[in-house]
């Protein structure tokens, strides 16, 4: 079954853009990361699918069930944690855990107290006086102490200490293997490389590519680094040249033959020949949409 | 399913308690300082009744401030009026809007809450806070009276707490109306239109020529001359009012309900 389903889903904000014709699939169980730069419309897609904003166009189903006709339903299934989680000044943690379950009619202390514990967040203490990283943990209590089926979380980490990142992608990993989807925006494409077994790359409001994410690396190019040279040979397909002391290294797209030839002629004292990274990957189609524009 | 309303009463339960005591405070001094004025009052009643313009737009041509209930409606009135008017202005514009302001709608919403249920509890909210400050304050007035002996037609002093009640239950209405059209705090605005409601009735009150603004202003049936002289509260004035309220209070829901929460 799809967790998320869209079909050309889309949002404009009056004349601006949000989102274009999106078509995204997430099946459940999945671990799904969403990348893109800022502004891309990672937040507008999340916030569409739970129903902060109407669609403009298109489609959305979560689990089956239509986001604007089942909204309450749906979000009765989701634990989200938005980008800049802000809550209501002058309550304490443990007040606004409890408000959080009671909107959702459970009972939910014995999670809140494990959660608190494993992320030493202190439920005494004033939202006002929270830094912004424990503000954040906040969230990912209200977020996960309901154990729902999916997790929206939009730029998880942000703010939080590689410590805290651990713990908490270990959480994430077991509510996965319980059987939970988790979907998650970033522009941290190692996280995402680290965790998703699933993503989808969006640049200006369009989705550039969807797939498992070893496969996402299979663009065609490789990440050639020459030793011995400080300029690349002249072929078509070479993209990002580094240029460093005695060595050069680019992105190369056409076929191996023509390369091999190419090298044969050139005097290097080293050659490495290499799957190009996540960062290069997301570089190769941000990179791609730009030579078109 | 109360937790909004719950919430909203634990969140505004310190400004409740500020206004209250601040507005009951003032009525206790007005009423605890009327057996002082008593003597004066009555001697002064005809200099305070023929001050022209000035008696009219606070309709003390028509009372007798030789009576408690007359002394009352002006010093108490405008009290009351004023600063019940200003406290469920500022509880009605802010309810909705200051979610968005300060970026706890997504936490909100995020939650399985159809927001029509959002809009209504947060309305009840407004209007129980509206309501705690009046109980207080008759609560206090009744208590202050009792303290300085006085025995004033309390059939009357009912109908002067129930108009003002009425009235600030127009105001929370239309602000809360408002607040759903805002994204981001409307306290000036709430501010304004209380203060603009206070000076229409005002202006109303000293010429026949613009005597249709008090259609127009929840004041206008809130004259306490008026009320004391014919024992009743203006129909036909707290009609319009009532068609206001509603009007706005539906408006909040449609807008609202299918807004976008950016």
């Amino acid at each position: 079954m799809e967790a998320i389903e869209t079909k050309r889903l889309t949002k404009n904000y009056g004349r601006r853009r949000g989102i274009t014709e999106l078509n995204l699939c997430v099946k459940e169980g999945d671990f799904y990361g969403f990348i893109g730069p800022n502004g891309a419309g990672k937040s507008t897609t999340i916030r569409t699918l739970l129903g902060f904003l109407s669609p403009s166009g298109g489609q959305a189903q979560i689990f089956g069930m239509d986001i604007v006709k089942e909204k309450t339903q749906i979000l009765s299934g989701i634990g989200y944690l938005p980008s800049e989680t802000m809550f209501y000044g002058g309550l304490k943690v443990r007040d606004i855990l409890r408000f959080s379950a009671d909107l959702r009619k459970q009972d939910c202390r014995k999670e809140a107290a494990l959660l608190c514990e494993r992320l030493e967040l202190d439920v005494s203490r004033k939202i006002d006086e929270l830094s912004f990283g424990n503000r954040k943990k906040v969230g990912i209590v209200c977020a996960l102490q309901h154990k729902p089926r999916l997790y929206v979380l939009d730029e998880p980490t942000s703010g939080l200490d590689p410590l805290m990142q651990r713990e908490f992608y270990t959480i994430l990993k077991e509510r996965n293997q319980e059987g939970a989807t988790v979907f998650l925006s970033s522009h941290v494409l190692s996280e995402v490389q680290r965790y998703c077994s699933h993503a989808a790359i969006i640049r200006e409001g369009r989705l550039l590519a969807a797939d498992r994410v070893e496969r996402l690396g299979h663009t065609g190019a490789k990440r050639v680094t020459l030793c011995g040279v400080t300029k690349p040979p002249a072929l078509d397909g070479i993209k990002d040249i580094k240029e460093g002391s005695g060595t050069v290294s680019f992105l190369y797209s056409g076929t191996p033959g023509r390369l091999l030839k190419a090298l044969s002629e050139m005097e290097l004292t080293d050659v490495t020949v290499a799957e190009p990274d996540m960062e290069e990957v997301f570089m190769h189609y941000y990179g791609e949409r730009r030579d078109v524009l | 399913m109360m937790a909004i309303w719950k919430h909203e009463l634990k969140t505004g339960k310190l400004s409740l308690c500020i206004w209250s005591f601040a507005i009951a405070f003032l009525l206790a001094v007005c009423v605890l300082i009327y057996p002082e004025m008593e003597g004066q009052m009555g001697q002064i009643s005809e200099t305070f009744s023929q001050m022209g313009g000035f008696s009219q737009a606070f309709g003390m041509d028509k009372l007798n401030f030789g009576e408690f209930i007359g002394f009352f409606c002006v010093e108490c009135g405008n009290v009351l009026g004023l600063g019940g008017a200003l406290f469920a202005a500022l509880t009605g514009i802010g309810v909705l809007s200051k979610e968005e302001k300060d970026h706890t709608v997504e936490f909100l919403l995020a939650h399985p809450v159809k927001r029509s249920g959002v809009v209504a509890q947060k309305l009840c909210a407004v209007f129980v806070q509206v309501f705690f400050l009046n109980l207080i304050n008759v609560c206090v007035t009744v208590g202050c009276v009792a303290v300085i002996g006085e025995s004033p037609d309390w059939e009357k002093m009912a109908l002067l707490f129930l108009a003002y009640f009425i009235m600030q239950v127009e105001v929370a209405s239309i602000c809360f109306g408002l607040s759903a059209f805002l994204h981001r705090g409307g306290t000036g605005l709430g501010l304004g239109i209380a203060a603009v409601f206070y000076f229409l009735n005002i202006i109303a009150n000293l010429t026949e020529k613009v005597r249709f603004l008090k259609y127009i202003t929840p004041f206008g049936y809130t004259e306490g001359a008026e009320i004391i002289r014919t024992g009743t509260i203006e129909g036909k004035y707290a009609a319009v009012g009532t068609l206001f309220a509603v009007v706005s209070i539906c408006a909040a829901f449609w807008k609202y309900t299918k807004k976008d929460i950016c």
